[in-house]
């Protein structure tokens, strides 16, 4: 068994303090756990809102794999980022229950709305656009969620309350 | 006095504001001096109603919905704490026709009870079951589980019994069982509800399962798209392991032990392989079978892997005996099934019913037409990888059997109703499209068959060498049907091939 101050030196010098000590805090909470590869990737990603590839030889010295292993297991997952997203996550349904309630038009218009598609965030770097495959909130479609916040029943017009009143809470935008 | 009041802490009533429902409910009590005391239930599965508001009664829980914050005032005013007239009065929940009518059995407790209270669980048969259970031996709670007819209501619905029976006669000195939480059809929110709204009815499935294989340790692999769900269960396996009905189970000198582990977005780890692969920390890639999981599961030892429902029904067959729930349903579909109605449908929810009642039974009588009020056009049943059915198959039988004659299948229950504005094209086009996204990439049919599909479908739909095409997408489709490794590239011709077959209009 390695010991944390071994790990701790081999961290490349890429990986910035702070993200190195929530990289090795949650090593060190899952390591011992059987299949501790996804409640890691988990509280790393809980700490700083993406998984940086930084990480990934860190994640496989402590678990004794390749970094490919690591490498394939962290992209074959759609929820896990390699780049930090923007201060708000939209993750809204693109399943077909929300498009039998007009998902499409939907979508359409976040993306219109917002100046960017799936996978990106807007230049001022307050919101990310990400599709997501079903929440369960199929009886109250259109579905989204904002900030792991689900909200049901969104039209287009609701979609625009939701943006204004999570800009209010923005602090980026109180400081201004 | 105080009056109890109930406010739903389903997610989908959440999603429309039912918190702010009870804050405000909260703030007018207290405003009109009024003492009550509200209770965060599970959901009643009729969402057309929520926010929905029960107050307890000397005639019981007369219900108010849908509520929005600002009604409020007026319904405190108008008397509401003591059951009296409104215009959103609903009467008792128990009468509306919608909950009436339902069987419920796995979903007795949920709407009724605070779910994550064990004593109000017990208060309501909560562990009888596994009482009876700890009474008998695992041969003879495997043989009632068989005799009941259950079968796996993930959708594969392969029998219950059978795949517990081989795990149990598996020699290993460890062995586990794995609850597949990874709810990822489009229009299936029952695995859902159930974990919020009755957490204790899976874990005691669990733990019955256990005691029948001679497992000691269970995993709940949610999908991370659940964050209310993975609350429930936190506080719900918590709370479990400090009253002793997980680890000691109860003082019975037998062990049981559970871990909920996150999915991370993968539609494939709901097929029971490749979440065993997720859960050991790998790609969810799906394995080859043989070996079947009961014999060669998780690490490698004999697993039961089963769906949310399968299991939380196992303590009501345990509880009022095999032939009590077997009486339930029709051929070789017994008991009852979640079904959830959900898309463009006016009044979307659950509705748990004993098998045989007809799908227009369920858009119509239960459902009541579309949301918008146009005509149904099309009913995609059991998730992204069922049939589209037209008008012509409503009266098939909800039965296993009777929906695998039509080329459909029933799946976990899940029906998304579609109004005469749908694109039969796009959809089929999407079933491609998410195929394509969500293929674990370890057999061809699957990964490659979905883009070409994708492809072919545009070029149809463009009017590009039209014949040639089709047929191409129809060799295509039958590749995908009979070499894919599992279902999800072996089912997705469903929802193609069914589009082009009932609504071939759509593709011109």
């Amino acid at each position: 068994m390695k010991s944390h101050a071994d790990t701790v030196m081999a961290v490349p010098a890429l990986l910035p303090l702070t993200q190195q000590r929530a990289v090795m805090q949650a090593i060190e909470r899952h390591r011992d756990s059987a299949g501790a590869l996804l409640p890691i990737l988990h509280a790393i990603q809980q700490a700083l809102g993406h998984v940086p590839p930084a990480a990934v030889p860190l994640l496989a010295q402590a678990l004794n794999r390749s970094r490919a292993e690591v490498h394939g297991v962290i992209s074959f997952y759609h929820f896990f980022r390699s780049t930090p997203p923007g201060r708000h996550v939209i993750q809204l349904c693109r399943a077909e229950a929300c498009q039998a309630m007009g998902a499409r038009a939907l979508e359409a218009h976040a993306r219109r709305t917002l100046g960017i598609d799936f996978h990106q965030t807007t230049t001022d770097g307050a919101f990310t656009l990400e599709p997501v495959y079903c929440l369960g909130n199929c009886a109250c479609s259109p579905s989204l969620l904002i900030d792991g916040e689900l909200h049901g029943r969104v039209d287009p017009e609701r979609f625009d309350e939701l943006l204004v009143e999570t800009c209010e809470t923005d602090p980026a935008k109180a400081q201004a | 006095m105080s009056t109890t009041v109930y406010v739903s802490r389903d997610a989908s009533a959440l999603a429309v504001g039912a918190e702010r429902v009870a804050r405000a409910i909260a703030d007018e009590a207290r405003t009109a001096g009024a003492e009550v005391s509200i209770v965060r239930n599970g959901g009643r599965g009729m969402f057309w109603l929520e926010p929905l508001v029960e107050v307890a009664t000397p005639a019981g829980r007369i219900a108010y919905g849908p509520v929005r914050p600002r009604d409020v005032p007026g319904l405190i005013a108008a008397g509401m704490l003591q059951g009296a007239h409104h215009a959103l009065r609903l009467g008792a929940v128990e009468d509306i026709a919608y909950f009436k009518r339902q069987e419920r059995l796995t979903f007795a407790r949920v709407g009724v009870t605070d779910p994550l209270s064990l004593d109000d669980y017990r208060a309501h048969g909560g562990l009888a079951g596994l009482r009876r259970a700890l009474e008998m031996s695992g041969a003879d709670i495997v043989k009632t589980v068989t005799d009941s007819g259950l079968r796996g209501r993930g959708g594969a619905a392969f029998p219950t019994g059978i795949k517990w029976e081989t795990a149990r006669a598996a020699e290993s000195i460890q062995k586990y069982i794995v609850c597949n939480a990874d709810e990822g059809d489009s229009g299936t929110f029952s695995d859902r509800m159930l974990m919020e709204g009755d957490p204790y009815a899976l874990i005691e499935g669990m733990v019955i399962a256990g005691l029948a294989v001679g497992a000691t340790h269970g995993f709940i692999y949610l999908r991370c798209e659940y964050p209310h769900a993975q609350r429930a269960l936190e506080t719900a396996i918590a709370n479990a392991q400090a009253h002793g009905l997980l680890g000691a189970v109860l003082g019975s000198g037998r062990r049981f032990d559970l871990e909920l582990r996150l999915g991370a977005g993968a539609y494939i780890c709901g097929e029971e392989t490749s979440l065993l692969d997720s859960l050991e920390g790998k790609r969810g890639q799906v394995r080859v079978k043989p070996p079947l999981p009961a014999i060669k599961g998780l690490f490698g030892k004999p697993t039961i892997i089963n769906n949310v429902i399968t299991l939380a029904s196992v303590p009501i067959i345990l509880e009022r005996g095999a032939g009590f729930y077997r009486d339930f349903g029709l051929g070789r579909s017994r008991g009852t099934l979640p079904l959830q109605l959900a898309g463009n449908i006016k009044r979307a929810g659950l509705v748990e019913k004993a098998f045989g009642l007809t799908l227009r039974e369920l858009l119509y009588d239960y459902g009541g037409g579309s949301a918008t009020g146009r005509p149904i056009r099309a009913v995609q049943v059991g998730g992204p990888l069922g049939a589209y059915l037209p008008e012509a198959q409503f009266d098939t039988p909800i039965d296993y059997e009777a929906f695998a004659s039509i080329r459909a299948m029933l799946g976990h229950g899940g029906i998304v109703a579609f109004d005469d504005t749908v694109d039969m094209a796009q959809q089929a086009r999407f079933a491609m499209e998410f195929c394509a996204i969500e293929s674990c990439g370890k057999c061809t049919p699957c990964r490659i068959g979905s883009t070409r599909g994708v492809e072919v479908i545009d070029r149809i739909v463009a009017n590009q060498a039209r014949e040639q095409n089709e047929l191409l997408l129809r060799d295509l489709c039958e590749t995908m049907l009979h070499g894919s490794l599992c279902a999800m590239g072996g089912l997705t011709p469903y929802p193609v091939l069914s589009a082009l077959e009932h609504f071939a209009e759509d593709f011109r």
